[in-house]
């Protein structure tokens, strides 16, 4: 909370409201604790009171992982604002631990300074010992740094459910797990934000079961009141308006995003959406949106394997569909000989690939950018296939509707690139006028008759711009054609075993992918003082982190320009000149240093990689010190250079 | 063909032939079964236009370049996952899949089983040589124990899947066995599968003349083939033989066995391909696990059952009609808030 530096206290009549710009708190729990869902809420309501937002849920990988331990501890991670920001910050403010593995896991993040509120009616001995805890940290020193609330959340629950339990309305089980909206409503409390779009939205959950709707009502209202009638709670803070450009604006996770973005993609392209996908973590949620959204023409197959689910989206995309499917690493390298075939039919296909750790199963849960290489080289073969990445969760929208663009106007295979982090992090979104999206239908038309000079319809027969071939339909009378993965020779697509001509249709593989680089618009620099000696080069979800880490930087006098890449083949050919023109070039990813990797060997730039892979995004404040540490003087940028010189 | 033709010309097997080149060993079985779909498709007036081919890999399954109708000649095994995407997504085609006994029930094996439970609308030719042919000779999932090939000169180890078995198994709609070189058989036997709607799955027994020739002698053979064919016929007690000496009989424990008619008694089991329950048909797929004894041939199981892609197709005609495609709607929904 930047209170002390930043903000201003004003004395009301009971206690001192604290106005903030920005506060970061994390609510962490037993999985069972219903953290993720607290955190939404509470999302919720923070996008509603205006602020800008970002978020991390962090879950574990086992669904039931044994309850009170450190590996079964879920949080939910919210920073919200009255400015513009890009992270889901770096250190808490606030820490809401539900149990003693919540505050044994996170403790160590929270600010000094921070505030700690416990659940303490879960502090015995053996909650301790399960959470590893050799000593109580309520009593061994280990939270003097912090200012900490006790609070028996779980005994105030049952308390104020009292009635429910003893009427039966409810059990004590369901009575114990209204803790979380306790909690829900003394934070609220805390943070001025009101509990009754929460209550509405409770009532709606529960329709069924107006019994348990009333006492989830009850325990959000009993937390609310409990930080309002008890002396502890000194301060509330209240955080206001960002000012975000104009408009109307909702929150949106980069799952749903992408959902959306698949659906307008179809519908401005007036194809129908077929999804063929299998179940994975973390891209299902893609799949469970979209099954929900049949009425805009949507057909959702779950296939028996991810080769399947690739398999019959060529065979939707062959029938005239707009064809996608979406999986996770592991599930991608099952795909890869299917993204072949569509790369030899040049068909439209565009695959998702919602990053998570690896290699193998790795990291199911966390977020990574290590399958770069894999989406632009693991087919066998020279096989080509754009590559698209989201930089924000409400940006997996515009990436999904220009992956359909690239898809459908040069017919080939797509792959998309988001991660863990963009899939379940929710940011404010500002809702898009709906006629102002690309219109995709003038990026192909359906072949209707033969092409050939003698009335034979010739299926390779290309456009020259843009060599793509002709989408001829099964139905069409007079385009009866055979595709096949084996090379073929050119306009007719009859098989050729020709060197010479497997060499030609090599290049030319090739040559299809690099023209819709040629194509692009400009790519933008953010170098606000035109200054900067110092360019950082990120991809995908590293956006968030880079852009809050100059921003610090340039408030420190510092210069320092960015580029965030979204074509990640072809690379953006302006990159090369861009970066030609700055001294020191940085570029961070979540993965040992692919991007910087290939971009060394394709300009002999000598580019600084920072990397790390713990499953985490990076921090803005990690950021500041690494380009610090790697630019040096750098900062002071080119004019400097030239006073130096003189 | 050309653009000219309408919908309502009469097309002969010509049409259906494209001008590729045949290049399957010569003797081969596949000869056979292009010529008899060919002459099918024509028959029952299908449409050039209409008609999708959708192969895997092996000798098998070159058959769409030989076709001239829309095809796809995919990748190893995966032949049902496009074909499935494409039917359910084009409910006017008519969907073909050409496999054979490595690629559908080796490396494909998972999406033949798939396919075949949703029971999608397509007509799937499982190719059955008992070998790879088009790798040059190992043993296959149907190469009985004990064969020998490159791979296995010792014999092979290997227990042999029986196709029909699997697919009832998997309570496909409509499951049949057919052979080659009975090209009457073929067509009866292909028309029905046809007219099918659903997955209609048909082994056909095909002579590899090269890497296996007469692996099938038993029910081919000259001397022994009237007594190891047994043809089912609907609705009629199956008994075979030159002078219908032998019968099939069903046996207390719910398996069924061959005995002399003689002694059958009314132990002779009606042939009822239309049976729900895909238990009896089962039991007559068992009386060969492999064709080196008296084996049925024919239709095994023929039943309505509601089809997979009609059903998908189905939820999203109900979705469309219970709300508009409101793409405005859709994004701007749930907990909004507006910044002037």
């Amino acid at each position: 909370m930047s209170a002390t530096t930043t903000g201003s206290t004003e004395t009301g009549p009971d206690r001192d409201r604290v106005r903030l710009h920005d506060a970061v708190i994390r609510f962490a729990g037993d999985s069972g604790d219903g953290m993720q869902l607290t955190g939404d809420r509470f999302t919720t309501e923070s996008g509603l009171a205006g602020n800008d937002l970002v978020t991390f849920p962090d879950y574990p990988a086992e669904i039931r992982a044994p309850a009170g331990t450190v590996a079964g501890v879920s949080s939910f991670q919210l920073h919200f604002s009255d400015h513009s920001i890009h992270t889901a910050g770096d250190a808490p403010d606030m820490l809401v631990a539900m149990n003693p593995a919540a505050l044994m896991k996170h403790m160590g993040d929270l600010k000094p300074g921070g505030t700690l509120i416990l659940n303490s009616d879960e502090f015995d001995e053996r909650s301790l010992a399960k959470a590893g805890a050799v000593t109580d940290p309520r009593e061994d020193g280990a939270l003097v740094d912090f200012t900490v609330h006790e609070v028996g959340l779980t005994s105030l629950t049952l308390r104020a459910l009292e009635e429910d339990v003893a009427s039966g309305a409810i059990t004590k089980k369901d009575a114990a797990r209204c803790k979380n909206m306790l909690a829900l409503g003394l934070v609220s409390f805390m943070f001025s934000r009101p509990t009754t779009g929460t209550e509405a939205w409770l009532r709606e959950k529960f329709a069924a079961k107006p019994a348990l709707a009333d006492a989830n009502v009850k325990a959000l209202r009993a937390g609310f009141n409990y930080g309002d009638t008890t002396e502890a709670f000194t301060f509330t803070y209240e955080v206001g308006r960002a000012e975000l450009p104009p408009g109307r604006y909702r929150t949106i996770s980069g799952n749903q995003a992408s959902a959306y973005g698949l659906v307008a993609a179809a519908q401005r392209a007036g194809l129908p959406l077929f999804l063929g996908s299998y179940p994975i973590t973390p891209a299902s949620d893609i799949l469970h949106e979209l099954a929900k959204l049949k009425h805009f023409g949507v057909t959702t197959f779950q296939a028996e394997d991810e080769i399947a689910a690739m398999g019959s989206a060529i065979g939707a995309a062959f029938g005239g569909a707009l064809a996608v499917t979406t999986s996770s690493g592991p599930g991608i390298a099952l795909k890869t000989e299917g993204i072949g075939l569509a790369t030899m039919y040049e068909l439209p296909v565009l695959v998702v690939n919602v990053q998570r750790g690896g290699p193998s199963t790795g990291l199911p849960t966390k977020t990574e950018q290590s399958d770069l290489l894999q989406a632009l080289f693991s087919r066998n073969g020279e096989a080509p296939i754009p590559v698209v990445a989201a930089k924000s969760p409400g940006d997996a929208f515009d990436t999904m509707l220009e992956a359909a663009r690239i898809a459908l106007t040069y017919r080939t295979p797509v792959m998309i690139l988001t991660d863990g982090y963009l899939a379940n992090s929710a940011e404010p979104w500002r809702i898009p006028d709906v006629d102002t999206l690309p219109d995709l239908s003038a990026a192909f038309a359906f072949t209707t008759a033969p092409n050939g000079d003698d009335g034979e319809f010739l299926p390779f027969r290309r456009d020259p711009e843009t060599l793509a071939r002709p989408w001829g339909l099964p139905g069409t009378a007079g385009l009866e054609h055979r595709l096949g993965g084996l090379e073929k020779a050119p306009d007719t697509g009859d098989l050729s075993y020709d060197g010479a001509n497997h060499h030609a249709m090599t290049v030319l593989r090739h040559e299809r992918i690099a023209r819709i680089g040629a194509q692009l618009p400009p790519l933008e620099v953010d170098d606000p003082s035109g200054d900067a000696d110092v360019l950082v080069v990120g991809w995908g979800s590293t956006d968030g982190p880079i852009r809050a880490a100059c921003h610090t930087l340039r408030e420190d006098g510092r210069k320092v320009a960015h580029v965030q890449l979204r074509h990640l083949s072809p690379i953006h050919p302006d990159l090369e000149g861009i970066m030609r023109r700055y001294g020191t070039v940085i570029l961070p990813e979540n993965n040992m240093g692919q991007l910087a990797m290939l971009l060394r060997a394709r300009t002999l730039i000598d580019i600084q990689a920072y990397n790390r892979v713990t499953g985490a995004p990076f921090l803005s404040s990690e950021l500041v010190e690494v380009i610090t540490r790697m630019a040096g003087a750098g900062l002071d940028g080119r004019g400097a250079d030239a006073r130096r010189d003189a | 063909m050309s653009a000219t033709d309408t919908t309502t010309t009469p097309l002969t097997r010509k049409d259906f032939a494209s001008d590729r080149e045949v290049r399957w060993c010569p003797g081969c079985g596949d000869y056979a079964i292009l010529a008899t779909i060919q002459t099918l498709l024509a028959e029952v007036g299908a449409r050039p236009e209409s008609t999708v081919f959708v192969s895997g890999i092996g000798c098998s399954s070159r058959f769409p370049y030989y076709m001239d109708t829309f095809g796809l000649h995919t990748i190893h095994g995966r032949a049902p996952t496009i074909a499935t995407g494409l039917a359910t997504s084009r409910p006017d085609l008519d969907v073909w899949v050409v496999t054979g006994d490595g690629d559908g029930l080796s490396i494909g094996g998972n999406h033949l089983l798939h396919a075949l439970r949703r029971n999608v609308n397509l007509n799937i030719l499982l190719f059955n040589n008992e070998i790879y042919g088009l790798t040059k000779g190992q043993y296959s999932p149907t190469s009985p124990l004990g064969a020998v090939h490159k791979s296995t000169p010792m014999g092979s180890v290997d227990r042999p899947l029986n196709p029909v078995s699997l697919a009832l198994g998997a309570e496909a709609t409509f499951v049949a066995r057919s052979i080659d070189a009975d090209r009457k058989h073929l067509m009866e036997t292909l028309t029905a599968a046809h007219a099918h709607r659903g997955t209609s799955f048909v082994e056909i027994y095909q002579n590899c003349v090269v890497f296996n020739d007469d692996a099938f002698i038993q029910v081919t053979g000259r001397d022994t083939k009237q007594h190891n064919q047994i043809r089912l016929t609907q609705g009629e007690p199956i008994v075979f033989g030159p002078d219908g000496e032998h019968a099939v009989v069903a046996d207390a424990d719910g398996s069924m066995s061959v005995v002399p008619t003689a002694e059958a008694g009314d132990r002779i089991v009606v042939h009822d391909a239309t049976r729900e329950d895909p238990t009896t048909a089962f039991a007559l797929s068992r009386l060969a696990p492999t064709p080196d004894r008296p084996t049925p041939f024919g239709v095994f199981r023929d039943v309505d059952a509601p089809v997979y892609d009609d059903l998908v197709r189905d939820q999203v005609a109900r979705a469309t009609a219970a709300k508009d495609a409101d793409l405005r709607a859709l994004l701007d929904a749930g907990n909004v808030w507006d910044v002037a």
